[in-house]
């Protein structure tokens, strides 16, 4: 079992046990990292690489000694025993991508991002089979008044990747979140139309990064929609943002 | 070996589900020989036989009144229920609807602005519900086939299982919706 002192381990590192298998990673390490530096893959929705960690989405719940926590915020240590594979921990996963479902209007058959969707490929893979919660089916808008992009509020999952590129990448601080709970919207300067929002660039990392068909570009059609978040690591590695 | 009885229902839904069906093409012949299909868009017989029937595939959401009813007989006759395609599935696009009040919708598409005579269907047509529903929130589901329409290998892959008396096991790209 690690113990967290084992030997030829250096100051800046530390060992802890993941799903059984002791694992090395550096001193300030998160949970996921210390799995993905180790191969191990543990589902993620809000979290991208190059931006800070927000913690919203809660996709990435693991178990550390039965205490449910998400992956990506919570910080490893030397000796912690993180289990990433429990029946709890899927069934808690695929429950809150149920959620997520039952929250707005996603319709997969009729979106722009089709087929190139990170909810939809979630869904996949924590094994989402039906909604087993009640859909909300909310009534939404759809802001269509920038002249090359736009927001469908229906397929936004609040993520905030969208705020945190704008800020922490743009330094435009266009996006932000209004509203609390199920009410909450991702709104543009102090929910104005995007159109009229006076710090917008115009520069799209927005659309680059969100998830889903909610901020996508104007002028496509179903499944048409592609788009690269990776873009955003690459960004931040070269401006020396990280 | 007794052949194994199939229903297939459609509600509100585009009957794509059912063309995808129709789309295991050689595969068909050999279903065939192994299952009797019974009440179906495709049979034109309306009901169930008295004994009921082994499977039933069900396209659509449930979106009126005479589908909400017949959703509940298709539960009590059938051994194993499937939901066949996204509508049945999530709602899918005939959920959209939900939220708008259904006489707004019904004068927005039948009133007076829109056909010549403003007549609104009712009698002789059900009555919509408020709130189209997903299968499952009316009776209890066996197995979902996603997909709009699910491709046909996948209804071919839970079909056979079926005949083997297997649960289909379905993973990965066969859950994907849309």
């Amino acid at each position: 079992m690690a113990t967290g002192e084992e030997e030829g381990v250096t100051v800046n590192e530390m060992v802890l046990r993941i799903d059984g298998r002791d694992v090395r990673a550096p001193a300030g390490a998160t949970i996921l990292e210390a799995a993905k530096l180790n191969g191990i893959l543990i589902p993620t929705l809000c979290h991208l690489d190059g931006l800070c960690e927000a913690g919203v989405c809660r996709v990435c719940l693991v178990e550390v000694k039965g205490e449910v926590v998400p992956a990506c915020v919570r910080p490893a240590a030397a000796g912690m025993e993180v289990e990433t594979k429990t029946e709890r921990v899927k069934e808690l996963r695929r429950t809150v991508v149920e959620l997520l479902f039952a929250e707005r209007n996603h319709i997969c058959a009729v979106c722009v991002s089709n087929g190139h969707c990170e909810l939809q490929d979630l869904a996949n893979e924590v094994e989402m089979h039906s909604v087993r919660v009640p859909y909300v089916y909310p009534r939404l808008p759809l802001d269509a008044t920038h002249p090359r992009f736009l927001i469908d509020h229906n397929r936004c999952v609040l993520c905030g990747r969208c705020v945190r590129v704008c800020a922490e990448v743009e330094g435009a601080h266009t996006w932000g979140t209004g509203e609390r709970g199920v009410r909450a919207r991702m709104i543009t300067d102090l929910a104005v139309d995007w159109g009229k929002a006076e710090s917008c660039t115009g520069c799209g990392k927005c659309v680059q990064v969100c998830p889903t068909g909610a901020i996508v570009l104007k002028g496509k059609a179903a499944a048409e929609m592609e788009k690269d978040p990776g873009l955003v690591a690459e960004l931040v590695e070269r401006r020396g943002l990280a | 070996m007794p052949k194994v009885k199939l229903a297939t229902v459609w509600f509100s839904g585009c009957s794509g589900c059912h063309m995808s069906l129709l789309d295991l093409d050689e595969a068909l012949v050999d279903l065939a020989g192994r299952i009797e299909l019974w009440n179906s868009p495709l049979t034109d017989l309306k009901d169930f036989p008295e004994a009921g029937v082994d499977v039933t595939l069900v396209e659509g959401a449930v979106a009126n009144e005479q589908q909400r009813e017949h959703a509940h007989r298709v539960r009590e006759k059938s051994r194993i229920v499937i939901a066949l395609g996204d509508c049945a599935v999530t709602g899918n696009v005939p959920g959209m609807r939900n939220g708008i009040p259904t006489d707004r919708l019904v004068e927005r598409l039948y009133g007076k602005a829109r056909t010549s005579n403003g007549a609104i269907p009712c009698g002789e047509v059900p009555a919509l519900l408020a709130r189209v529903s997903p299968l499952h929130e009316e009776i209890r589901v066996d197995l979902y086939l996603h997909g709009c329409p699910p491709p046909a290998a996948l209804i071919g892959k839970a079909i056979l299982a079926l005949l083997e008396g297997l649960s289909p096991v379905l993973v990965g790209q066969d859950l994907k919706f849309g």
